[in-house]
């Protein structure tokens, strides 16, 4: 093995984000993975880019990194599935239409480009939701994307660029400037970015929960949904730390295909359908969505979102100064990931980042906790 | 004692006999079977053939009748909702059932290879020719190659030429020294003999060509002409149809959701027939490629072990050993040569629900890889069709089976009975 | 019964088929395609025994319908699915 600036511990889209962007700086980079490029963590999810505000902090890194996303897209392989559908965040009440313009604001002084849409004008937009919604939001730039290629073409990108890349290796420990693998082999570098998504035994300490849900993808449908399609009720659900909760999320997929969500439990490690949470997410789907009932379901499947108490991920150092962190994004991995990258390897490099990133340090939660 | 409620899941040779002997020892039990009739594949009824009767299959079903059990046809299993129940489809509306025995007599499906060509229309699997023949389609006068690997290829020759078809030449890939031990085997077998000579007669002159195998099927909008090759020269037959399958894998996705454990490809079982899973048992093809013989005598001892009849006849387990010999030769007779694992060209597609080729596959390093990154076998039929294909052309082991089992409404997760035992939501 | 015949239409078309016939079989006497394939290839059934799902079709309006496990009724419509 030659001599090694930097190990990265997994290649989901995040890794493999970060790999190009070490590379890029120059750095020597090795990228590990235990299964395939983006099969874990990254293939589970839906492939949503997408500015959220739950808090300033994550308005600043998901504004950032969906602007990385939208100067990369004209140059995006056709696999990647980029496709710029933009989001409707769709109000079921008068209550949730005060969100609609209260949601307006902020973007609109975060320079994010939003337009309210009245119950016409969301019919016309949507014209399968069903009647009586009181209108929504539309985030125009937003996109959607196929996340198991995207973590692929930033691998490919990186490999262009010297990054070596190990499949198959599992790792057992890290820290101290050694990867460990189950192989019994080992290698060593100055600073190790873990990035290993919601399987954190490497660190079971760290500040993270995982979060089951569920999704259903059916057969092609083309036409029936345009953009990705969210109840704005799910930020009431979302928001929940401790209950198990749906909420109407339905994502339209360049095949035609639709990606039904979204449900969220903790404390369910397991992989098996939970049939009662699936049942709750599709009634809750098709309570908006009336011909979702008729359309052939043809898999289902589970993943887990590696959560924070804040809701903001765990960028930069730890305890360990040989060991950065690049994890807990929740369900905003495959939005984040290139901001992300940025913001991690500007920390591994000591250099000024263009957002400030100290919201999204470890060292934030309590310090103990993020020991190696 | 209450006497325990037997679910079989198919009604072919296996699940008929195991229904049977179940219900004969007491037990109450229902079959389900997706098709309108009983029979199974094998014994697939023939819309325009009403009255005629196969033996074997005439006594399977008297005796299945006689015995008590109830036979529930049209009917699909799509989900496990809990452990012990089963979510089927009947017909665009879904029925939740419980069992406290369950066993699955699932059958197989034909083994597809890709070679340029296999998509085109007039191309059809060796079997499914022969089901669709059987569902009314007239192939009087069309002239009919059957290629590929197995046992079937001649009694979809003898039947489609029953029917009228005009059998161009039967292409079997193994080598007659390859299939001697089968031959003799035979002889041991007189029933599976008089078979085979039955199959002969009605073949009459059509050439049977063992080392011979198809390399392309040709045509635009559909097939023309397909050519073959016995390794040594390579000619053209013009044709209407190829009916072509390489021998049959087994339908195990259901004992896999149940968490079945699968031994290389077959499901798992203990003398009894029964799975490491208590109280589900496996009988048929789903444990190994034997056929109808086989099928039925693992099916009787899976029902009679369900009925909890100790010890099992000892008669019954002889036959099952001697079936299981037979077996093993069987699947040595028709084992895969090497060139027919090489046909696909990198344009050919080898996942037919999303056209992923197997120049796209070539790069991949496993079935989730291929999956991921390629879309092969993310398709409707669930990688049935190309996760077979790949693992005999790349030996990529499918991963883990994954709710519905086959496309189903989204309605129908949402059903009430489907979520009968479901931990409830907090 | 076998010798009573039903009609049903095949992309507009009507077509005699015999009374239990499956729809891929029909399907395949009118030489139509069940569907058309992502990359644009006309398919038939392969399998005909529900499982391969290649002889999806449009069915009285519904999309994805397996006709190899369809049985033809009178009046029925039949489309390519694109």
């Amino acid at each position: 093995m030659p001599g090694f600036d930097l190990i990265i511990v997994g290649a989901g889209i995040v890794g493999c984000a970060c790999a190009l962007e070490a590379a890029r700086a120059g750095l020597r980079v090795v990228i590990v993975e235990r299964g395939v490029v983006g099969g874990g963590t990254t293939a589970a999810g839906m492939g949503h880019v997408v500015v959220m505000d739950d808090s300033p902090a994550q308005l600043a890194l998901t504004a950032y990194s969906r602007s990385l996303w939208l100067t990369m897209a004209p140059e995006l392989p056709a696999g990647v599935e980029y496709e710029s559908r933009g989001t409707l965040w769709i109000a079921a009440d008068d209550e949730e239409m005060a969100e609609v313009f209260s949601k307006q604001t902020t973007y609109a002084q975060a320079g994010i480009a939003s337009q309210v849409l009245d119950p016409r004008e969301l019919a016309e937009a949507e014209p399968y939701l069903r009647s009586g919604l009181a209108g929504a939001l539309l985030v125009p730039d937003d996109g959607v994307l196929y996340p198991p290629v995207a973590a692929e073409y930033f691998l490919s990108e990186a490999r262009r660029l010297g990054v070596v890349f190990l499949s198959d290796h599992e790792v057992v420990r890290c820290g101290k400037g050694r990867v460990q693998f189950a192989n019994g082999t080992s290698i060593e570098a100055e600073r190790i970015l873990l990035a290993s998504g919601a399987s954190i035994d490497l660190l079971p300490s760290l500040p993270i929960q995982k979060r089951k849900g569920h999704l259903l993808i059916t057969d092609r449908y083309p036409g029936v949904v345009s953009h990705q399609l969210v109840e704005l009720g799910y930020l009431k659900s979302a928001h929940k730390l401790t209950a198990d909760s749906v909420a109407f999320n339905i994502q339209p997929r360049l095949t035609g295909q639709l990606l039904i969500g979204s449900s969220r439990q903790y404390g369910d490690e397991s992989r098996e359908i939970n049939h009662a949470i699936l049942r709750s997410m599709l009634e809750r789907a098709i309570e908006y969505m009336p011909c979702l009932k008729g359309l052939s379901g043809i898999r289902v499947w589970t993943g887990h979102r590696a959560a924070t108490a804040d809701k903001l991920p765990l960028i930069g150092p730890t305890a360990d100064p040989t060991l950065f962190l690049a994890m807990g994004f929740e369900g905003l991995g495959i939005t984040n990931a290139p901001g992300a990258a940025v913001l991690a390897i500007d920390a591994l490099l000591g250099r000024a980042s263009v957002i400030d990133a100290t919201p999204y340090l470890p060292s934030r939660i309590r310090q103990e906790a993020v020991h190696a | 004692m209450k006497p325990a409620d037997v679910l079989v899941i198919g009604a072919g040779p296996a699940g008929l006999a195991a229904a049977t002997a179940a219900s004969r020892n007491g037990c109450r039990v229902a079959v389900l079977d997706d098709n309108p009739a009983a029979g199974g594949q094998i014994w697939r009824a023939d819309i325009t053939r009403p009255h005629q009767e196969d033996a074997a299959r005439a006594a399977a079903i008297a005796a299945f009748h006689t015995s008590g059990a109830a036979l529930l046809p049209g009917r699909r299993i799509v989900d496990v909702p809990s452990p012990s129940t089963l979510l089927a489809e009947a017909g665009g509306h879904f029925e939740t059932y419980r069992w406290d025995r369950l066993i699955l007599t699932t059958g197989a499906r034909e083994r597809f290879l890709p070679f340029p060509g296999w998509t085109l229309p007039g191309v059809f699997g060796a079997g499914g020719l022969q089901a669709l023949v059987k569902g009314g389609y007239p192939v009087a006068g069309k002239r009919i190659v059957v290629a590929g690997t197995g046992p079937l290829l001649l009694a979809v020759a003898a039947h489609l030429r029953e029917y009228g078809a005009s059998i161009v030449t039967v292409a079997e890939q193994a080598s007659t020294l390859q299939m001697l031990p089968f031959a003799a085997s035979l002889l041991r077998s007189p029933g599976k003999l008089l078979q085979g000579a039955g199959y002969r007669r009605t073949l009459g002159a059509t050439p049977y060509q063992t080392g011979c195998w198809p390399i392309s099927g040709q045509g635009d909008e559909k097939l023309r002409s397909v050519t073959l090759t016995n390794g040594r020269r390579t000619w053209t037959v013009e044709c209407d149809l190829l009916a072509c399958g390489f021998h049959l894998v087994p339908n195990t996705e259901l004992a896999q959701l149940l968490g079945c454990t699968l031994q290389g490809s077959f499901v798992q079982v203990d003398s009894q027939q029964q799975t490491p899973v208590a109280g589900i048992y496996c009988a048929g093809e789903p444990t190994g490629i034997a056929g109808v013989d086989a099928a039925q005598v693992e099916g009787e001892i899976a029902g009679l072990a369900a009925a909890d009849c100790d010890p099992l006849p000892t008669r019954l387990l002889a036959r099952r050993a001697k079936e299981a010999a037979f077996s093993r030769r069987l699947t040595h007779a028709f084992r895969l040569r090497p060139e027919v694992l090489k046909l696909a060209s990198q344009e050919t597609i080898v996942c037919r629900c999303e056209d992923v080729t197997f120049g796209q596959l070539q790069t991949r390093s496993n079935w989730t890889d291929a999956k991921l990154h390629t879309r092969c076998g993310m398709g409707p039929c669930q990688g049935r069709i190309c996760g077979a294909a790949t693992e005999a052309l790349f030996g990529w082991q499918p991963t883990s089976v994954r709710a519905p089992l086959f496309p189903i409404p989204v309605a129908a997760f949402c059903d009430e009975s489907s979520s009968l035992n479901a931990p409830s939501a907090r | 019964m076998p010798d009573q015949q039903i009609v049903i239409h095949v992309n507009g078309s009507p077509i005699s088929v015999p009374a239990g016939c499956t729809l891929s079989a029909a399907l395949l006497m009118a030489s139509a395609p069940c569907r058309i394939s992502t990359t644009g290839q006309p398919r038939t059934a392969l399998c005909g025994m529900g499982i391969c799902l290649e002889c999806r079709a449009i069915v009285n309006g519904v999309p994805h319908t397996r006709t190899c496990q369809t049985v033809c009724q009178e009046g029925m419509r039949v489309e390519t699915q694109s």
